[in-house]
């Protein structure tokens, strides 16, 4: 059952990241950034069942609240990235190349 | 045959003060070339005077050096020490340096004053004036110097004076270009006369002339002796004009007319002379070199006649007339003791009448509106009679009329050559019938015939002050000669200085030897064929095509081309060669590796688009390169 | 047999949702199904004995962190759809390249290993009475410290996002009275009039008439007019109709101005387009 776990794992990881390259609009990104934490997860809390130690889940659980704290602060930049561009497009704050 | 005398010390006197020769002209050059604009009104007659007071030195010196004992007459005095432990600057002044010191300010100071009417038209008088002192000052430490050191400083300074006085007027592209071109080929000479002074040094340890008498000399190999000799002749080549560095004079008549009677005639292009007569020690027991020096002599007086045969313009045919006298000059010094003193009789009584000729041309183009062709003269005999009649002594003069003053001189030369080599001296007595025959070619087509005057020519004679230096100058030419000749008064007063031959040559008020008879026969001929063609016959105002040989003359005896050819054009080519291999090879290197960073460069920062996605993308790209290579080394 | 059941529910519903997440045009959509993902996630999390776990990412992530999202969906904007079409070349191919390639390597190396049969959660948790309590030890005594640091973290992020949300007043704010005098000395003291009252249509939507039968400007409501200009509900009358579009178009051109901030309807721009309208009409 292991091995499921962790394909699935991979493969939401992997439409997470297709997701952050190809959509625009800065806050599906987002979203498209939480999957990939999510699948990663799902990882640790397969591999702390599949050698009986709890440890897989306590870092889970640290990285669900580093993920909730950069919610915060990544919505709270779009908000004012759309408010000073009025767009909230990631292809619109390209001003630093070349 | 005896030795020259020994230089002894001199104290007091005023050739104690002889140096102020040197130092007037130069003080006056100084002053007016660094007083610049406010020395405008009265600069002229501060140069002349300058000129004139070193004139008055130079007299008195003479009068002190000739009140004493023939064998006292050589005189140095040291002035400062130069280059410690190898040069001590000092004054020689015996009978060779004096005579050039009277004919330099005598000849220089006339010129000064005939300047004054002839420039007073220009509005850079005064900056002529002091060149013409630089000039003066610097001809004097060629002569006066006890040393080859100071005799190359001289040198140099005449070199530099001509190259500006030849592009005086700088204005014109023909006379800056003449300047240059006499200034670089000059360079050619004077590369050779310093590695002879070079020579000079290691092989005897000395550059004074006191120590380099016959007897020291005379311990140095022949082959050395050779070397120094024709190094030496290198540079007497440059500067007077001689085969087969003869090319800058005729272009340097581009500069005033006074510029080329005193130096281009009179007095700077003789420094060749002067130097192989002042080196005599070298060339006595050098043969070789004295034979190369004759032959040089005479191919350039035949050349330089030639060439005078076919110009039409005045100064240049002159100018050609100075390469072949010349010429004279240094086949006279090619011949030992025997022949200096009718080379140095030649060029002083030279300096008499083609200067006196320079300034009676300087006048016609004066009253023809600056025109130098003569094909636009003739008649003006009526119109300006005292130039034309000093002109014609002066013409007399050069071609040999017997009694006048080249006579005697010129007809020494070809004597002596004779009696040494007869090759030589009929070569000679053929340039003498070529001289009768171009001189008075010069003659009839500008003061007789008929006017072919431009339409706004009205000629006229030029101010006293113009032609009063001509009277002077003609009277040299008439008497200076038989002075100096008969008696042999030249040869004993010189031979303090330069040596006296075996046996004194028979001097004759009116001699007539086969040679001499011949010699006659040829200029009558020539100035007959020249009566025919120029006299009698109708002179076309525009040159006519010529025979090929017209062409060759006119063209310099194709000297220019052969220049060009051999040394320009081989040498445009290794720049061009140079040029592209820099600019291909090394500019290419360089810039090709910078333009190839530059590009690169510039592809590649267009990576950096701005766009987070693209480098999410990168991002990606890693992450998932690090997850193969995690898996390879993990199944290795 | 249950846990497999489940578990391929599960999986084929997350992947579904994952996909839609990324391909939907609508953010909305894309929240929801992202929701969709953080549930099943949340079951398969109780399924492999994490109760904790599963609570938490119900309560903090589809609770809290999804909330959020829509929160600012919401503040930015709902209805702006995102167009799909891409803007840099070769993004979206290399993007799919990356991707299956990252999964097939994943796979790769997953499929590599051969797991022997689960050890479970069983023994460490009896121990302790359960997920919950063995947890709670775990983070109290060992990673205490890191839990600490975590409250730092989290207090950090409130005060960023505090700094970066907070707006700085350039000016004192309008008190009751200063926008009396501010009503007063502008150009219209009374209120714009209502929409319009007769007899057929007695609805917001529809402006005002004057006493010669046309239209007033300034009683459109242009939030209304301009939804229903998108919807294609446009009124009846074709004179009514080109009017509002002529405000409409005006309002427009002033938004494409760049302004800093927010910019409500201002009764200034109401009156400026009556007359500017009137004025053509008396031309």
């Amino acid at each position: 059952m292991t091995t499921h776990y962790l394909v699935l794992s991979a493969l939401l990881f992997a439409i997470g990241g297709v997701g952050v390259l190809v959509r625009r609009n800065a806050i599906v990104v987002f979203m498209c950034v939480e999957l990939m934490l999510n699948a990663c997860n799902l990882a640790f809390v397969t591999f702390a069942r599949q050698h009986g130690n709890l440890d897989g889940q306590l870092i889970a659980f640290f990285v669900m609240v580093v993920a909730a704290a950069e919610v915060v602060i990544g919505l709270a930049i779009i908000v004012m990235i759309f408010r000073t561009r009025r767009s909230a497009s990631v292809d619109n704050a390209n001003l630093l190349k070349y | 045959m005896q030795s020259p005398a020994e230089i002894v010390q001199h104290s007091g006197g005023v050739i104690g003060v002889s140096w102020l020769m040197i130092a007037l002209p130069l003080l006056g050059a100084a002053i007016l070339l660094l007083g610049g604009r406010r020395t405008n009104k009265w600069g002229h007659f501060l140069g002349v005077a300058m000129s004139l007071g070193a004139f008055v030195v130079a007299v008195l010196s003479f009068v002190e050096l000739t009140g004493l004992d023939p064998d006292q007459r050589r005189r140095a005095f040291e002035l400062f020490e130069f280059i410690p432990g190898m040069v001590n600057m000092g004054m020689l002044i015996d009978p060779l340096s004096i005579s050039f010191a009277l004919l330099i300010t005598g000849v220089g100071s006339l010129i000064h004053i005939y300047s004054i009417g002839y420039m007073s038209h220009d509005r850079d008088r005064r900056r002529f004036f002091a060149y013409l002192n630089l000039f003066v000052a610097a001809m004097l430490l060629l002569v006066l110097s006890d040393n080859y050191v100071g005799l190359f400083i001289g040198w140099e300074g005449v070199g530099l004076a001509s190259y500006l006085l030849i592009g005086f007027w700088q204005h014109k592209p023909s006379a800056a270009t003449a300047a240059q071109k006499a200034f670089i080929v000059n360079r050619v000479g004077d590369f050779g006369l310093l590695i002879g002074i070079f020579t000079i040094w290691t092989t005897f340890g000395s550059l004074a002339f006191a120590d380099l008498t016959q007897q020291v000399t005379g311990q140095a190999s022949e082959g050395t002796l050779t070397a120094i000799g024709l190094l030496l002749l290198l540079g007497a080549c440059g500067k007077s004009a001689q085969l087969p560095l003869q090319s800058w004079l005729l272009d340097a008549m581009e500069g005033p007319t006074p510029v080329s009677a005193l130096i281009h005639a009179a007095t700077m292009v003789t420094a060749g002379v002067y130097l192989v007569v002042r080196s005599g020690a070298f060339f006595e027991q050098a043969p070789t070199a004295q034979l190369v020096v004759t032959i040089v002599g005479v191919a350039t007086l035949l050349a330089g006649a030639i060439i005078g045969c076919a110009k039409d313009d005045i100064k240049k045919g002159l100018a050609g007339s100075t390469m072949s006298q010349i010429g004279y000059m240094m086949l006279g010094a090619g011949l030992g003791p025997a022949g200096y003193a009718f080379a140095i009789g030649h060029l002083i009584t030279h300096g008499f009448f083609k200067a006196n000729m320079f300034l009676g041309a300087g006048s016609v183009m004066h009253a023809m509106n600056d025109e130098v062709d003569m094909r636009r003269y003739g008649a003006l005999f009526p119109v300006m009679k005292v130039t034309a009649v000093t002109f014609i002594i002066g013409y007399l003069a050069i071609i040999g009329f017997p009694m006048l003053s080249g006579y005697y001189t010129k007809e020494g030369i070809i004597e002596t050559a004779m009696e040494h080599n007869a090759i030589l001296g009929w070569l000679a007595v053929l340039g003498a019938g070529l001289t009768g025959f171009y001189m008075s070619r010069m003659i009839f087509m500008t003061f007789f015939g008929k006017k072919r005057w431009a339409d706004d020519a009205h000629p006229h004679e030029s101010p006293a002050v113009m032609t009063w230096p001509l009277v002077i100058l003609s009277i040299g030419s008439i008497g200076l000669g038989a002075f100096l000749i008969l008696g042999n008064r030249f040869m004993n007063f010189l031979s303090p200085a330069v040596g006296l031959p075996q046996e004194l040559p028979e001097t004759h008020v009116f001699g007539f030897g086969p040679a001499a008879l011949a010699t006659l026969a040829l200029v009558a001929a020539g100035a007959a064929l020249a009566w025919f063609r120029y006299g009698a016959a109708e002179v076309p105002a525009v040159a006519p095509r010529g025979s090929f040989l017209t062409t060759f003359a006119r063209r310099d005896l194709y000297g220019d081309a052969l220049n060009e050819a051999l040394l320009m054009r081989p040498g445009q080519w290794l720049t061009r060669i140079a040029v592209f291999f820099d600019n291909r090879g090394v500019d290419g290197l360089v810039n090709g590796l910078a333009a190839g960073i530059g590009g690169t460069s510039g592809r590649l920062r267009r990576v950096q688009n701005g766009y987070v996605r693209s480098y999410a993308l990168s991002i990606l790209f890693g992450a998932a390169a690090v997850v193969g290579a995690l898996l390879y080394v993990g199944n290795m | 047999m249950g846990e497999t059941i489940t578990f391929w529910v599960l999986a084929v519903t997350s992947v579904a949702a994952a996909l839609g997440l990324v391909f939907s045009r609508k953010a909305v959509y894309s929240a929801l199904m992202l929701g969709v993902v953080m549930l099943s996630l949340a079951v398969l999390y109780a399924v492999q004995d994490a109760p904790f776990l599963a609570a938490v990412q119900i309560i903090v992530y589809t609770g809290a962190v999804m909330m959020l999202f829509l929160f600012v969906l919401m503040l930015v904007g709902v209805d702006s759809s995102d167009s799909l079409v891409e803007t840099i070349k070769g993004q979206r191919f290399w993007a799919v390249i990356a991707g299956l390639g990252f999964a097939v390597l994943l796979a790769l190396a997953v499929g590599n290993v051969a797991f022997s049969p689960a050890t479970g959660l069983g023994q460490v948790v009896a121990s302790r009475d359960g997920n919950v309590p063995t947890l709670a030890a775990s983070i109290f005594t060992r990673h205490v410290f890191a839990f600490e640091v975590t409250s730092a973290l989290l207090i950090t992020a409130a005060l960023g996002a505090m700094v970066l949300a907070h707006r700085e007043r350039v000016r004192p704010k309008a008190t009751q009275r200063d926008l009396a005098r501010a009503r007063f000395a502008g150009p219209q003291p009374s209120p714009l009039p209502g929409p319009g009252t007769y007899a057929l249509h007695n609805a917001i939507d529809m402006p005002a008439l004057l006493p010669d039968g046309t239209v007033a400007v300034t009683s459109i409501n242009r939030v209304l007019a301009r939804h229903e200009m998108e919807e294609g509900f446009e009124p009846t009358d074709p004179e009514k109709a080109a009017l509002i579009k002529q405000v409409l178009q005006k309002d427009d051109a002033r938004d494409a101005e760049p302004v800093e901030g927010d910019k409500p309807i201002q009764v200034k721009d109401a009156l400026q387009d009556e007359n500017a309208l009137s004025e053509e009409d008396g031309k």
